[in-house]
């Protein structure tokens, strides 16, 4: 078992391409979505909700993976660290993307208008939380809060790096011990508030670990992605091995199917209940062209994933990886479409100005943000106890 | 660490003939200190070509499964096809039995509902695929039914189950020599190298699984068990105290009462309990003039006047026509009733027919409460009408 050396000029290896595409797609997202603005404004409220959905899903699922490293003391993943720390720098700026929102929820939440506890008055029950003020209040909240447990954990991280303290991991290992419950409760108050209030008088209590399911997955899909781009091009500071490929896929196939069972058992049950004020949300999303969709969705992000990773040698192969990643990360944008869109238009599955720029403007933001990130900071956590024997893994 | 082979028990007859008088090598068994020398051993022993051979050691060693070449398990394809099969087989079942054999419609769904079916298809995939896989380990890769080797109880298997790392390579192997593997395993710093022999026992043994007392305890277990089950299930549950809940404080239809002086456990209903599905006769018998309060509570609807047309050919028409004529089929058998369609009766209220057809008149009609229901009666009457009116259009033409 030889011990390999950091190759301290990779450090920061980032090909500036990426950087460079990032910008570029961020930019452009930002125009698409004010040009979406221009052509109309309802449409264009609901793809900024995907695009905040989108960012934010993928970049606390960054931070989530970061503190399961810590809190399950993992020791393969720790080379691997760094890059889902960076996935995770998108926190701060989401309340970027919520802001012209808060201005437009009258556009967006139906349950804003008087008229709708009104005209049903058995939903009088929610008023208490569904109202503007608390809704805003708990969604600073929940930004704040996640930011503050990315800014504690990240900078631990990052001293590390020079001072090559061992409480830092103490630290962590405590620090990411408390985010894992208050990740679980924000992250469903934030699929309740942003998601299922689109649908007001719908609920379903499996919801926020639905959103969870995609969540994870994604920010795993997108750190495979990165990390076997970097390695294959000999740009990641250390060599990583097919081992450490295998357990990204693993992961990824765990999770393909985790999100299928979670879909599915939230389908089922309100499906065989039959009851009006849940099926309320199924019923659009079954007919029209939103069944294609919906079909799509079960066979691009469950079914032909599950079968392209389901061997071992493919959960090696680092071509596998890539493609399975980005294929990933497309039926996590088609499943947010699914959520929000029919809320837009029950009758038929639009696309338009507002879709292209949601996929321009999250692909651009996580990438410009990830570029940015990996120049300020090492691809790898040098002072990391653990570093050498994650490098050592083997199955 | 994967168990590798089938490690086959060679043809006894054959090897008893060549090597009679001596006992019988199994291999050559060595122990190395260190984990690096096993796989370092390894590697060189697929080097010089041997096949049938093993590493053992007390805990997974990284890197040995490449050092032995040890190709990719076949176990996983086992698993998968299997429970795919059991997944689709539960399909095709549910599909079978619930849409097709005995049609069963529940909660207004459609017959196939392949969503209830989906958690029943996983659990069958599961469940196939965690057996099969099972028995094939148990099967195949460990050779069952054979449940012994001749490593068991051996020096070597104590050490490797302990604290060393140790090598056999066996008899068979086709490069098996018993002085120069012996040299190669010592030069590759094996601190002990050891022969193994077949016990006479192991030679002599036959396949257990066939043995008569084998079978006969087999069958002996299986009859207790059914026998325990039947006895459990039937008998044992319906005895005190796992009968408790049979022994409730009532008393079942149609038996006999100790505690009511008429000896029927049964009560009868109270006064004025009105049958499920049956409304009474508004008017408990024949009160004169009731009919003119009683009303036609149904519809004349297409379906209403096929009831009663087929209602009056069957109970009416025999005696008062087809056409209500009064031109009776019987040949004067019966009283011929008069036409329906003479003034008094073309006049007289939907009531009189109610009265009429549920309690017959004057003794020479008879009652057909029995034999047509409620509102089947008000359907002949609406029938009655329409005959009328074909008689006499008049009206109709007025109205117009």
């Amino acid at each position: 078992m030889s011990t390999q050396q950091v190759s301290t000029d990779k450090l920061r290896n980032l090909p500036e391409s990426y950087g460079k595409i990032g910008w570029t797609l961020l930019i452009a997202g930002v125009v698409l979505t004010l040009l979406s603005f221009a052509v109309n404004s309802k449409h264009a409220s609901f793809g900024l909700i995907m695009t905040l959905t989108f960012v934010a899903t993928i970049g606390i699922g960054g931070l989530f993976w970061v503190g399961v490293e810590y809190v399950s003391s993992a020791v393969w993943s720790t080379a691997l660290r760094r890059p889902f720390e960076f996935i995770a720098g998108v926190i701060p700026f989401l309340i970027i993307l919520a802001l012209p929102l808060l201005f437009r929820m009258k556009t967006v939440f139906e349950w804003t208008h008087l008229s709708y506890f009104k005209d049903d008055p058995s939903m009088l029950v929610k008023a208490p939380y569904l109202n503007v003020t608390f809704f805003v209040v708990r969604t600073i909240f929940v930004f704040a809060i996640w930011w503050l447990f990315y800014y504690l954990i990240v900078k631990n991280s990052r001293v590390q790096d020079t001072t090559k303290d061992q409480n830092l991991t103490t630290k962590n290992v405590r620090l990411s011990a408390g985010f894992m419950p208050v990740f679980a409760i924000t992250l469903t108050i934030f699929s309740i508030d942003w998601l299922m209030s689109l649908t007001p008088s719908w609920f379903s209590t499996i919801f926020g670990v639905y959103v969870f399911s995609g969540a994870v997955l994604s920010s795993m899909a997108f750190g495979t992605l990165v990390i076997v781009l970097l390695n294959e091009k000999d740009r990641f500071p250390v060599k990583l091995t097919p081992d450490h490929y295998y357990n990204l896929g693993a992961f990824l196939f765990a999770f393909v199917v985790f999100w299928a069972y979670i879909g599915f058992s939230q389908f089922m049950l309100q499906w065989y209940g039959n009851l009006r004020e849940e099926t309320l949300y199924y019923i659009p999303r079954m007919h029209g062209s939103w069944a294609v969709v919906s079909i799509a969705l079960a066979l691009v992000e469950f079914l032909i994933p599950f079968f392209l990773l389901i061997t071992k040698p493919a959960k090696m192969d680092p071509k596998r990886l890539v493609f399975v990643s980005i294929w990933l990360l497309a039926s996590h944008a088609l499943d947010i479409y699914w959520m929000v869109m029919p809320v837009y238009n029950p009758d038929k599955a639009v696309f338009g100005v507002s879709e292209v720029a949601f996929l321009v403007l999250s692909v651009g933001m996580i990438m410009a943000v990830f570029a940015y990130k990996a120049k300020a900071n090492n691809m790898v956590p040098i002072g990391d106890p653990k570093l050498q024997r994650g490098l050592e893994f083997h199955l | 660490m994967r168990i590798p082979h089938i490690i086959l028990v060679p043809n006894m007859s054959k090897l008893e003939k060549t090597q009679s008088g001596r006992k019988l090598l199994y291999g050559l068994t060595a122990i190395f200190d260190s984990p690096e020398k096993l796989v370092h051993a390894a590697e060189t022993v697929v080097k010089e070509g041997y096949k049938d051979y093993d590493a053992y050691s007390p805990y997974p060693i990284h890197g040995l499964d490449t050092a032995m070449k040890l190709k990719r398990s076949m176990i996983g394809v086992v698993t998968l096809v299997v429970g795919l099969t059991g997944g689709t087989l539960l399909v095709l079942f549910t599909w079978w039995t619930n849409s097709i054999d005995y049609p069963l419609f529940i909660g207004g769904k459609p017959l196939f509902s392949w969503p209830s079916y989906v958690p029943l298809t996983f659990e069958m995939t599961v469940l196939f695929g965690a057996v099969s896989t099972v028995t094939a380990l148990l099967v195949v890769w460990l050779g069952l039914p054979r449940n012994s080797h001749p490593l068991q109880d051996t020096e070597f298997m104590k050490k490797v189950s302990d604290d060393k790392f140790g090598l056999a390579i066996e008899a068979k192997d086709a490069n098996f020599d018993e002085r120069q593997t012996k040299y190669l395993l010592e030069k590759l710093g094996a601190v002990e190298v050891d022969p193994v022999y077949y016990e006479a026992r192991e030679l002599t043994l036959k396949e257990t699984v066939l043995d008569p007392k084998f079978i006969g305890a087999i069958v002996v277990v299986a009859v207790a068990v059914s026998g325990a089950t039947y006895f459990g299930f039937n008998k044992m549950l319906l005895m005190r105290p796992w009968s408790s809940l049979n022994e409730q404080a009532k008393v079942l239809p149609e038996t006999k009462s100790e505690f009511y002086p008429d000896g029927f456990a049964m009560r009868p209903p109270v006064k004025g309990t009105v049958a499920r599905g049956e409304m009474p006769y508004r008017y408990a018998s024949n009160i004169p003039g009731a009919e003119k309060y009683m009303k036609n509570p149904i519809l004349p609807t297409k379906r209403v006047m096929l009831v009663g047309q087929r209602d009056f050919n069957i109970y009416c028409s025999p005696c008062h026509g087809y056409f209500a004529e009064g031109d009776s089929r019987l040949q004067g058998q019966f009283p011929v009733p008069p036409s329906l369609h003479i003034d008094s009766l073309v006049t007289a209220p939907d009531g009189l027919y109610y009265e009429v057809i549920t309690n017959g008149f004057q003794g020479v009609m008879p009652s057909y409460a029995r034999q047509i229901p409620r509102d089947e009666r008000w359907a002949i009457i609406w029938y009655i009408r329409a005959l009328q009116k074909a008689q006499n259009p008049g009206e109709v033409a007025e109205a117009k």
